[in-house]
């Protein structure tokens, strides 16, 4: 086993990993990608983040802390990632109130099971970190989910109202297309869980070996995280996909109008 | 599955109806009268606002303002899928969805026994041999008969046409053309209706019964 000293990074162990964000930059420059300016903002950014986050965090995940700071920490992230995913899908009609419909459900769902259950201790150290995977996991999905809907959407016009019509409901018109959206959204995570442990190593785990934990140990945790991961995606793209199709189309079954052109998003 | 009941004028009214897009206006405070029955040719330069009116006609868009009324009862109280199923559309490009023709038909008569559908087909000029081959790969001529035949499969008592020969070739345009007329003729049982958006003068001589002209999203003609 490794000591948990071993892997503590000082700051000047930090500047140097700074050297593997300079190798993304030269690439982009090299290959004149235009993603310069980008680069170095997420990683400033993330860097930022989550310095704050990890002064934060030491102020809830204390045993003695009440959990009601938790829960508000939840909440919190919640609500930042519904806004992250309407910046990120503007196209999308009510992407903001779909994400914190979706998230509420991933959340709910998954960390209900793995409570409820007691599969974890319900700890600020366990709910935070778990909600973090579910809430980061389903932005991503929810994000791919209703852009893909939407495109398939914006696309598929002409067959949607060909559908419509010969006297079908907007959901019947539409059911093709959302089921095609859907495996669009969850087959990466369906393919990433496959090849866990023999391509990557997943970050819950390679987190867990670094700070000194027992491999044996370390993989437990990850495959309740991935099953985790699993669950919100499915929840999340699911409630997206229930409430996108009824924001798409009118009550009165008519496609309403999605623009020519994908927005590209900010 | 037809409407019998008949409350008030056997057709649409439109009464000053109006579509804005965005700066654009579509439809000017457009007011007419379009029978059940017959071919109404709605002729017109690209951009004068036909397929715009069509599509108010099977509400796959609504008007900004003014009211339509199809049979005297307003568009905006009816029951959406069944309007939509007694006025069929046939849109200007042919769309079949993935599957045989049968699969397409059914799409609007999912109970539609073999027989009925080669009837269908061959009221489209299409013969039986169709049935089980896969929609997609047809012409454009054979894939926009199939759509003829679906839009048909609801018996629709008046079928919205955009240009639907627009991507055909002269031959089998007159296939279409000659199906159409012989569904409108007023002494068959169960006559079909049209409402024909065209550009093309020559066709709209060849089909009209009525022809209504639109210019930069007003009427500007109606002649029987």
């Amino acid at each position: 086993m490794i000591a948990a000293s071993q892997v503590d990074i000082g700051l000047a162990g930090l500047a140097l990993s700074g050297i593997l964000v300079a190798v993304a930059l030269v690439i982009s420059f090299i290959r004149r990608l235009g993603l310069t300016r980008d680069l170095v903002v997420a990683a400033l950014r993330a860097l930022v983040q989550l310095l704050i986050v990890g002064a934060a965090l030491a102020l809830v995940v204390d045993d003695d802390d009440p959990l009601v700071w938790t829960w508000l920490w939840l909440v919190v992230m919640v609500v930042f990632a519904s806004w992250t995913v309407g910046r990120r899908a503007p196209e999308v009609p009510g992407a903001r109130v779909l994400a914190l419909g979706a998230f509420t459900a991933a959340a709910t769902v998954s960390l209900g099971v793995l409570f409820g259950l007691g599969v974890f201790e319900p700890t600020g150290r366990a709910i935070i970190p778990l909600a973090g995977m579910t809430v980061g996991n389903s932005m991503t999905g929810t994000v791919l989910a209703s852009r893909r809907i939407v495109a398939e959407a914006r696309d598929n016009r002409h067959l949607i109202e060909a559908r419509l019509a010969v006297g079908l409901s907007a959901r019947d018109a539409f059911a093709p297309h959302l089921r095609e959206s859907l495996r669009t959204a969850l087959v990466p995570q369906i393919e990433s869980t496959k090849a866990v442990g023999i391509i990557a190593l997943p970050g819950a785990m390679t987190g867990l070996i670094l700070a000194g934990v027992d491999p044996v140990d370390a993989v437990r945790v990850q495959v309740a995280v991935m099953y985790l991961v699993l669950g919100s995606v499915a929840t999340s793209t699911s409630v997206v996909a229930l409430g996108l199709t009824r924001g798409i189309f009118t009550a009165d079954h008519r496609l309403i109008d999605l623009g020519s052109e994908p927005l590209e998003s900010s | 599955m037809r409407q019998s009941q008949v409350v008030g004028y056997d057709g649409f009214e439109l009464d000053g109806v109006s579509v804005r897009a965005g700066e654009r206006t579509r439809l000017d405070d457009v007011s007419l009268r379009i029978p059940a029955e017959g071919i109404t040719v709605l002729a017109g330069a690209s951009g004068a606002g036909k397929s715009t009116l069509l599509r108010l006609l099977n509400r796959l868009d609504v008007p900004t303002r003014g009211t339509i009324a199809w049979r005297g009862a307003n568009l905006d109280d009816v029951d959406v899928l069944a309007h939509r199923r007694t006025v069929g559309m046939v849109f200007q490009q042919p769309t079949v969805v993935p599957g045989t023709v049968a699969d397409n038909l059914r799409l609007a008569a999912p109970e539609l026994g073999d027989a009925e559908a080669v009837v269908l087909l061959e009221t489209a000029a299409l013969d039986a041999d169709f049935l089980d081959r896969d929609a997609t790969a047809l012409s454009g001529g054979e894939r926009q008969r199939v759509c003829f035949a679906r839009a048909l499969a609801t018996e629709p008592r008046v079928v919205l046409a955009d240009e639907p020969t627009a991507s055909l070739d002269p031959e089998a345009t007159a296939l279409v053309e000659q199906v159409v007329r012989t569904l409108a003729e007023p002494g068959r049982p169960n006559p079909v209706g049209w409402i024909w958006v065209s550009h093309d003068s020559r066709q709209t001589e060849r089909l009209a019964h009525r022809v209504i002209t639109l210019e930069a999203g007003r009427v500007i003609g109606s002649v029987s």
